[in-house]
Order: C-alpha cells, then sequence, then structure tokens
C-alpha cells in the first residue's frame, strides 16, 4: 500500500553504523553495492532515505552557521497527524522551503513533505534529486493523499511563483493566496493549517532586475538577475543565498468547523479563509519586521 | 452464469477463458475472435469473427449470455497501427456494447480490460491517480486517445442501461513468465534503455493477478471504474537492478527520435506513450478494488521480483514452446467419447 509511515529518520551521522561492522571491512565490493542498491529504493512518494541523510548533512552547517535559522512558537507543530503548512515565498530561488523542511524535520523528528513548482520534475537530473531529497508536486491529490490518508506534514506557498519572481523593492508583500485551494484541502482532509511567518528568504537571493523576454523564450515563469550573481558569479549567483538571518514565527494552528471529506465547500468561506490566513501571516511580517534590527544579524 | 470472451486469441482472453471453465457456477464460456485462442481449453467454445466484431449482436441473441467480458482492447501500441487501434478498441467496443443493449438483450454485466495508460504521464501529475483524477495534459498518442473514446462509450452505455452492472478496469503494466509486453521485452535485452537523468516510479502488475481481477469481477457485483496495479511502487532502475540488467540512457531531448533506430533496427519498439513513462512514471492509487473486494497477490515489487526469478530459470532451461491451436487436437480433447470429463 502506498507511503504508510515512512521510517523513523535517520539524522546525520550515519557512516559511524557502517564502518563499526568489522565483518564488511575486508570486503570492498560488497560495501558498495548495498549503498548504491539503497540509493535507487525509494518510497512511494519518491524519496530516498540515504539521500535524504546525505543532503541533510549536507544542508546542516548552512542551516545552522549561514542562514542561522531561529525558530518561535515551534510547539505550535503538531507532533503527529496531519497538518498544512502555509508560508510566505520569497527569494529567486527560495531558501525558505528547505529551511522549513530541515527545521522541522531535525528539530522536531517529523518529516516534512514540500510541495513544490512541478517544472523541476521535467529537468534530467535536477528533477530526480529533487524528488529522491523530498520534493513532492503541488497537485491537490497528492496535499489530499499525504494530509488524510498518510497524515504527514504538508509545507505549501500559496502564492507560488507570483511570490518569488517579486523585485527586491517588492520584498515581504504577500501577494494572492493562490484561489484558497489550500483551504479547501484541508478542509477535506480535515487536517489543522499551520500559518508561518517567515523573515530573511527575501534577503537570500533578491532579485534586482528580470527579463519578461528570456522567461517567455526558456518557458520559466521568471528569469532573474540576481544581487547574488554580483557576489558569487553568474552561475552560483543563483544557487547560493546572502547571508541573511532566518525567523520563522509559528502562528497558532487554524482549524475549520465545516464536515471533512466533501467534494466542493462553499467558495465564499474558503476564499474568506484563506485571506484570512494571508492577513495574517502579513501582520506577523510586519511585526517581525519592525523588530528586526539588521538583515544580515536579525 | 453465461459469458462471452472477446479477444479469445489474446493471452488474456486466452487465460480468463482457462480460469472460467474450472468453475462449477459457470454454465458456458464462448469467445470470439480473429485468431485462435492462445491456450488450450476443455469447454470453451470458440467462433472467430471479424476485428470489429460485426457477428456479435447475432451471437449475443443466440447463446443467451448474461455476462459478457470484453478483454481484446488493445493497450500495446506495437502490435497495431493506429488504424488498428481504432478499429479493435472503438468500433469493437461500439459494436459489443450495441449488442449487449439490443431490444430483449441478455446481457446483465459488462466487464473490461482496459489500461492506466487513460491517465498519461506527465511532469505535473499526481503521484496517485484515482479513479475520478482527470489527467493533466490531452491525450497526444493514438492507444491513449482510442482507449479514452472507448472510456467515453462505456459511460454512454452505463448511463443508458442503468440495469446492465458495468466494470471497467484498468491495469498497470502488466509483468508475468509468459506475457509479452513493452516492459517485459525492455528487460530481456541485454542492456536495458532508460532516459537520462530520470528515474520514474512505475508500477507492475502481475500476471496473475490480471487473471484474478477479471475473474472478481466476473463473478461478483462490482460496478464502476477500478484501477488495477501491484500495491507501492517501484523505480525503473530498482526493477532493472532486481532482474540484474545494466542500463543505457537514451538522450533527454530528442528522445522519441532516438527511439526510431532501435525500432527500425528491431532491437526494441517503445512507443511515445512508454517513454513519457520512462521519464516521468505513473502511479494509481489501487484502494477502490481492494474496498470492493479484491486482494492482491503480489506488489508491484513482487512483481518485478517474480519476473526476474523467471528469467533466471529461462536463461539456464530456454523459454517454454508456445502453445499452438490445432483444430482436430483441440476438436478431440473437447468431443471425443474417449476423453473422461470430470463432469460428466
Amino acid at each position: 500500500m502506498p507511503a504508510s509511515s515512512e521510517p523513523p529518520l535517520r539524522l546525520v551521522d550515519t557512516g559511524a553504523d557502517t564502518s563499526a561492522d568489522p565483518a564488511d571491512a575486508g570486503d570492498a565490493v560488497a560495501d558498495v553495492e548495498p549503498l548504491v542498491d539503497e540509493f535507487l529504493r525509494v518510497d512511494a512518494w519518491g524519496r530516498s532515505e540515504p539521500a535524504r541523510a546525505l543532503a541533510r548533512a549536507l544542508y546542516d552547517p548552512v542551516y545552522r552557521y549561514w542562514l542561522r535559522a531561529e525558530w518561535e512558537g515551534l510547539e505550535h507543530v503538531p507532533l503527529d497527524g496531519g497538518a498544512l503548512l502555509v508560508a510566505n515565498h520569497g527569494g529567486a530561488i527560495p531558501s525558505d522551503a528547505p529551511v522549513v523542511m530541515h527545521g522541522i524535520e531535525t528539530e522536531l523528528l517529523r518529516p516534512v513533505y514540500g510541495l513544490a513548482e512541478n517544472l523541476f520534475r521535467a529537468l534530467p537530473v535536477i528533477g530526480t534529486l529533487w524528488s529522491r531529497a523530498g520534493g513532492v508536486p503541488a497537485h491537490p491529490d497528492n496535499a489530499y493523499r499525504l494530509l488524510h490518508d498518510d497524515h504527514q506534514l504538508v509545507l505549501v506557498f500559496p502564492e507560488g511563483t507570483k511570490a518569488t519572481g517579486k523585485l527586491l523593492r517588492d520584498r515581504y508583500q504577500l501577494r494572492r493566496f493562490g484561489r484558497g485551494g489550500f483551504v479547501e484541502i484541508a478542509m477535506r482532509a480535515g487536517v489543522p493549517v499551520v500559518p508561518l511567518a517567515i523573515v530573511g528568504n527575501e534577503e537570500a537571493m533578491p532579485i534586482l532586475w528580470k527579463s519578461a523576454r528570456l522567461a517567455k523564450l526558456m518557458g520559466l515563469p521568471y528569469f532573474p538577475i540576481t544581487a547574488n550573481q554580483f557576489v558569487f558569479g553568474p552561475v552560483l549567483g543563483y544557487v547560493v543565498p546572502l547571508p541573511a538571518k532566518f525567523r520563522i514565527r509559528v502562528l497558532p494552528p487554524v482549524t475549520f468547523d465545516v464536515e471533512p471529506g466533501q467534494a466542493r465547500y462553499n467558495r465564499g468561506v474558503v476564499m474568506e479563509e484563506a485571506e484570512r490566513i494571508r492577513a495574517r501571516i502579513q501582520a506577523e511580517v510586519d511585526d517581525m519586521l519592525r523588530s528586526r534590527r539588521s538583515v544580515w544579524r536579525g | 452464469v453465461r459469458i462471452l470472451v472477446t479477444g479469445l486469441g489474446t493471452f488474456w482472453g486466452s487465460r480468463i477463458a482457462q480460469q472460467l471453465e474450472q468453475r462449477s457456477d459457470v454454465e458456458l464460456v464462448v469467445g470470439v475472435d480473429t485468431r485462435e485462442p492462445r491456450l488450450p481449453l476443455r469447454r470453451t467454445e470458440f467462433v472467430k469473427a471479424d476485428a470489429s466484431y460485426g457477428i456479435l449482436q447475432r451471437m449475443v441473441r443466440a447463446t443467451q449470455v448474461d455476462t459478457v467480458l470484453h478483454t481484446h482492447l488493445e493497450a500495446d501500441s506495437t502490435r497495431a497501427s493506429s488504424r488498428r487501434l481504432h478499429e479493435v478498441n472503438v468500433i469493437g467496443t461500439m459494436n459489443l456494447l450495441a449488442a449487449a443493449a439490443a431490444d430483449g438483450s441478455s446481457v446483465r454485466k459488462v466487464v473490461l480490460k482496459t489500461s492506466t495508460l487513460v491517465y498519461g504521464s506527465n511532469f505535473d501529475d499526481p503521484y496517485f491517480f484515482r479513479e475520478t483524477t482527470r489527467r493533466t495534459h490531452p491525450a497526444t498518442t493514438p492507444v491513449e486517445r482510442s482507449l479514452l473514446e472507448v472510456d467515453a462509450l462505456v459511460d454512454d452505455f452505463a448511463e443508458d442501461n442503468p440495469d446492465v452492472t458495468v466494470t471497467s478496469l484498468r491495469f498497470a503494466n502488466v509483468l508475468g513468465d509468459d506475457v509479452s509486453t513493452v516492459f517485459s521485452r525492455m528487460l530481456r535485452m541485454p542492456v536495458v534503455p532508460e532516459v537520462f537523468g530520470f528515474d520514474p516510479r512505475l508500477q507492475f502488475v502481475h500476471d496473475d493477478d490480471v487473471t484474478r481481477a477479471l475473474e472478481h469481477a466476473t463473478v461478483t457485483e462490482a460496478p464502476g471504474t477500478f484501477n488495477v496495479a501491484g500495491p507501492g511502487t517501484i523505480t525503473w532502475g530498482e526493477a532493472c537492478r532486481l532482474v540484474g540488467r545494466r542500463r543505457l540512457a537514451m538522450p533527454p531531448l530528442l528522445t522519441g527520435t532516438a527511439a526510431v533506430p532501435m525500432r527500425l533496427l528491431r532491437i526494441v519498439d517503445i512507443p511515445p506513450e512508454v517513454l513519457s513513462l520512462l521519464r516521468y512514471g505513473r502511479g494509481v492509487d489501487t484502494d477502490a478494488f481492494v474496498a470492493a473486494g479484491f486482494e492482491y497477490g503480489s506488489t508491484s515489487l513482487a512483481t518485478v521480483e517474480a519476473f526476474a526469478r523467471a528469467r533466471r530459470l529461462e536463461r539456464v532451461v530456454g523459454a517454454p514452446p508456445a502453445y499452438e491451436y490445432e483444430h482436430d487436437v483441440e476438436d478431440f480433447f473437447r468431443n471425443s467419447h474417449a476423453v473422461v470429463r470430470p463432469e460428466a
């Protein structure tokens, strides 16, 4: 049956248990083969635990020492059962998704399924790595299945590429929350929405200029020139974030007073709830910006 | 029950007929096809017909069957031109449903064997298609288009004939000891093709589960459309590893062009719908058919493992000889007084 419960997370130091076994030490071939095999074996969501452990190990220093992510109200993230995490989005290649996923996975030892732009899946190698590391295409069926059938944490950014394609001067001005689809999914699955307000994501990779023509030519949602490119060069400037201080504030969960499992919900109620959540996140972001003294030191 | 099986000459038609004729509650099995049956049958009657089944209305009236089992839908586009796909799938189904819906028809149940190809395979697909999930992009290949047309015909039929139970089974890629599919042919190659940079999630269904699913739908009441796929998913890389094959990457751009010389040189024919599967894969939700009382014998992983075991045996002792239908011999076993029959 699909993705029942995920195997317990293995955190960063997986090297110790494999090298400790003296029986394997002599046979170099047998040592390598199972490792390769393990990477091929993935769960029903296309995620590979060894690949995720490796990605966590590589990302941990970035999370801890470069972006220095700090959490508030982490107790609002439920320790079991499905919940939909909803956050504001920002940065040309946004760092907020990996920061939230890595943070919750290491602090609460709960896997987070980040729903992301499907475009990645169409790219060779990158698409495969992306899904091995934990990316799941943003389709309502996927969200519902993860929340309702598998009781998992799902992370969505309802603004989508409208938010990540913003110019620097528009930072922290939240865009429309889609068509409120995330509220409808949470209602149908009968799970709470946990809003997250994030600060730091916009300055980690700000867009100075973008070309609509090049974007159209390449079939991309936007084609940015980032501030990072002036620091790290034209290619790395799309990969390496600037060391902006990340703060994430978790707001109390929002529950809906409706019957779960319905095919459709009242559009007006859905839009109203979506707008209310958006406004709350905007207010928290504004509040966090008011108390922020420095982009880099927080 | 009196059963009419279409496509008796296909592997599945023969297999399900063999299965059904062993049941004591099955009174009669009649099969139609353009070709001879592929397996020895004990009491199934075989009638030769043209591909579009113009003869069906007369047959249904003459035999008074109450159940029609439509196994003659072609989902393997390497076996038929797009014209023939249309003829077999769309026109064949149309004639079949017309026969079943005729005035005074005795038909009370129609079971179809169709394919999860109707969902397509694309980058923005959900990971598990439910029976009600719509495909994300319009169909572009002839086989997908013809199967979607069949779906529409079946929906209309079910709406117009509320007293007839209509069950449509959508099967995932089949792997089995003696059935040849695009995937089994690829996995038999010395190096298995893949698309560079992609390792899709796939599902396979064991050939025994295919026959059991068809039998389940035939003998129980399960109206509606159901996905049938081995529970769980398996990546193409993992499947190749289990079968013990190395992979050879095809270019991610112009993959279709790269497949042409492979077809012309008769190395392997990979149709476009399978090329997109090798890129994005497909998963379907299997809960609905389980809720309808079906129990799977094999997961997707177990199906590939069973296939790998059969390949290892085959490499040592060779493939078993194919069955040849011979009229005289079949006639002897079916009608001669010399044959001792258990029921008699």
